[in-house]
């Protein structure tokens, strides 16, 4: 049984143009690390959200949301306390937005063990010391006793890490852990996220708008366009062979890291806001594939194509080779 | 565009030499740029690459003078760039020989104003008088940045993030500068936004002499946009080449840790985690230093 089940989720504001979440389907497994990508806007932090049971303020919702056997939209209180400090946790991209900057680091970490777990000032510090080390930083006794402003970007995310870790969870949700952060930096969270998985048999989900970091941390991918999941598949399945337009957009964006340059095929345009609707394919406006007639009606939720599944009209059709025309313009860079 | 910064003698557009930059702070002194130097030729493009605190930014504030070097010299197109900038006139010049936009364009717009407004306070106080030269060559900026009328009349807050960075762009042009400075300017960016801007300024590069020093993390990026890349590894310049010689076969570990860390296929973040503790600190310059 999956972790995390979200199935037909979807989040709707009054007064919006369009659901925020549009019948999300998604399932993180013990062990398992799981991509969420997407540009800005798109959803992401929604979905993250919601496997803790937050939802905006006022939203209509419908479908599933379930971590383990308990299902969050609508459960009660203590049900929702039991996953969201223990079963489950959250990271986000800017550490220090999460953390006081007046208070020491060792004050940070005891507090949620002292007042939720009721545990003694001696043990809560021994426990933060620990969790400290687990996320490898060196020097846990000093660290518990140092301020935010002490520390790099790289030793701040691992203090939240490590905060994330107090309730012993089982599923990690990761919102941009390494955006704010340098690639080297980022390489050694992945390693720390990575290895933790391993030893806890951790669920995670990394959410992230750099597809190659999807594809190179990830076993599997859900891309992410205007609320709706478009496509999903194995992480080099997706990467070897995108099947749907904006899939194939993202990875035709990013310069190469090797091999001839030309010039990049940026998606024109730019994502559509929640004041926006489509009848059709929210993708449309931004697709060179669209065609009048069909597109202008709204594609099916997920089916499978190839060895993943997705969500175009036109899927059939845009077999990798054509898509493939995407990337280069004959243009010399 | 009607920027003139060709010389007629083959002097470098930008010359730097011995930049150090050094701060006090509680603990002691940190070195944050040691004996820096390159040159860009017109038209050339510089990638200035590092992690967090490599000293890239302070880099990119000396050359816009915004930070006064301990020592070293910065020559713009063979003059020497003036220390200190008094008056009018020479803030001007100094404005007409290096602009920079950063990575939060709202640094440099006027949130209360439109993206056309902004362009012709910029024209005006560079001395275009004339009104209707003036809304001609906002017409060719905002066309060169690919924003049209609509974008003109707005203002910041009503623009997306990727047209926010053209007009922050498009501001920088107005003065027809002889280097641009791009601290992260794509990285807050989506990727297909940051693939326009991409666009945009290659076509900057090819239709204008304007040098551009371009600071980034992503040497993915720097390879897409520039000549040339020079690796800071905590201030210190660990490697400075042509950007395809350093990406195929880079010379220092520093450099080798750096194009591991990208992520690809088959990437194993845990061996270069090993890698980065191994390193060896370079030597010298960097980190804290106990002051006297
Ligand atoms: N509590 C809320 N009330 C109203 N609108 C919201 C709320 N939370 C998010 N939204 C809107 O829902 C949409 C999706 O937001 P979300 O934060 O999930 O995007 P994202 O994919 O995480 O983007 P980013 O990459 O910028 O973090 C956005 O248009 C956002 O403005
Ligand atoms: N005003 C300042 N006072 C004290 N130290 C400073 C100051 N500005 C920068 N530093 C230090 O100088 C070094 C270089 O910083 P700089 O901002 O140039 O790095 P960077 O390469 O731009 O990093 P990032 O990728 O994080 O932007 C760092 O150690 C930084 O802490
Ligand atoms: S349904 Fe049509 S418009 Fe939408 S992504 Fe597929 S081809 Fe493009
Ligand atoms: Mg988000
Ligand atoms: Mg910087």
């Amino acid at each position: 049984m999956a972790l995390l089940d979200i199935d037909a989720l979807s989040v709707t504001l009054p007064g919006m143009a369009r659901p925020i979440l549009d019948r999300i389907e998604l399932t993180v497994a013990a062990g398992e690390t799981v991509a969420l990508v997407g540009e800005s806007g798109s959803g992401k932090s929604v979905t993250a959200r919601a496997a803790l049971g937050l939802f905006p303020a006022g939203a209509d919702l419908a479908g599933r949301v379930r971590v383990e056997d308990i299902d969050l939209v609508g459960a009660d209180a203590a049900r929702l306390r039991e996953v969201r400090t223990g079963i489950a946790a959250m990271i986000f991209q800017d550490p220090r937005a999460g953390i006081s900057p007046v208070r020491r680091i060792g004050d940070f970490l005891t507090e949620a063990l002292r007042l939720v777990g009721g545990w003694s000032r001696a043990r809560a510090d021994a426990r933060a010391a620990e969790l400290l080390a687990a996320v490898g930083l060196p020097d846990p006794e000093r660290h518990l006793r140092q301020f935010p402003h002490e520390m790099s970007g790289g030793m701040l995310q691992r203090v939240m890490i490590a905060a994330a870790l107090c309730g012993e969870p089982r599923l990690l949700l990761c919102d941009e852990p390494t955006t704010a952060l340098d690639v080297a930096t980022q390489a050694e969270i992945l390693a720390l996220l990575g290895r933790l998985r391993r030893e806890r048999d951790l669920g995670l989900l990394l959410i992230t708008h750099d597809i190659e970091l999807a594809a190179a941390s990830c076993d599997r991918i859900y891309v992410m366009y205007a609320g709706r999941i478009v496509e999903t598949a194995t992480a080099d399945e997706l990467f070897a062979r995108p099947r749907h337009p904006y899939t194939a957009g993202l990875l035709g964006s990013s310069p190469p890291q090797e091999g001839p340059l030309t010039r990049l095929a940026p998606i024109p345009g730019a994502p559509m806001s929640l004041l926006e609707s489509a009848t059709g394919c929210a993708f449309a406006p931004r697709c060179r594939f669209a065609e009048p007639g069909r597109c202008d009606q709204a594609p099916p939720v997920l089916e499978p194509h190839g060895a993943g599944r997705v969500a175009c009209h036109r899927a059939d059709e845009l077999e990798p080779p054509v898509l493939a025309h995407l990337a280069p313009d004959s243009e010399d860079r | 565009m009607t920027t003139d910064v060709t010389p007629h003698d083959g002097t470098p557009l930008i010359e730097v030499s011995g930049l150090r930059k050094t701060y006090r702070t509680g603990t002691g002194e940190v070195v944050a740029v040691e004996d820096l130097s390159f040159s860009l030729p017109v038209g050339g493009a510089l990638g200035l690459v590092g992690e967090s605190g490599s000293g890239k930014t302070t880099t990119a504030r000396m050359l816009l003078g915004l930070e006064r070097p301990d020592a070293g010299r910065i020559m713009v197109r063979g003059t020497p760039l003036a220390e200190t900038v008094r008056g009018r006139a020479a803030r001007l010049a100094r404005a007409k020989a290096v602009q920079m936009v950063f990575q939060d364009p709202y640094l440099s717009l006027d949130g209360r104003l439109s993206i056309g407004a902004t362009l012709d306070g910029v024209l005006r106080l560079h001395g275009v008088r004339d009104p209707a030269a003036r809304s001609a060559r906002i017409g060719e900026l905002l066309a060169q940045v690919g924003l049209g009328p609509r974008e003109a009349a707005t203002r910041p807050r009503g623009l997306s993030g990727g047209q926010r960075q053209r007009a922050a762009i498009a501001r920088a042009l107005a003065v027809e500068p002889a280097l641009l400075v791009l601290d992260e300017a794509v990285s807050a960016l989506d990727v297909s936004v940051q693939a326009q801007v991409l666009n945009l300024l290659a076509d900057i590069r090819r239709d204008t002499g304007i040098g551009l020093i371009f600071v980034s993390h992503d040497l993915a990026v720097v390879r897409y946009l520039c000549d040339e890349a020079l690796v800071l590894h905590r201030g210190r310049t660990v490697e400075h080449r042509p950007v395809g010689d350093l990406l195929t076969a880079p010379a220092d570990p520093y450099t080798r840790l750096l194009l591991a860390s990208i992520p690809r296929p088959g990437w194993d973040p845990e061996h270069i985690a090993r890698q980065r503790r191994e390193l060896p600190a370079p030597a010298a310059a960097g980190g804290v230093v106990p002051s006297e």
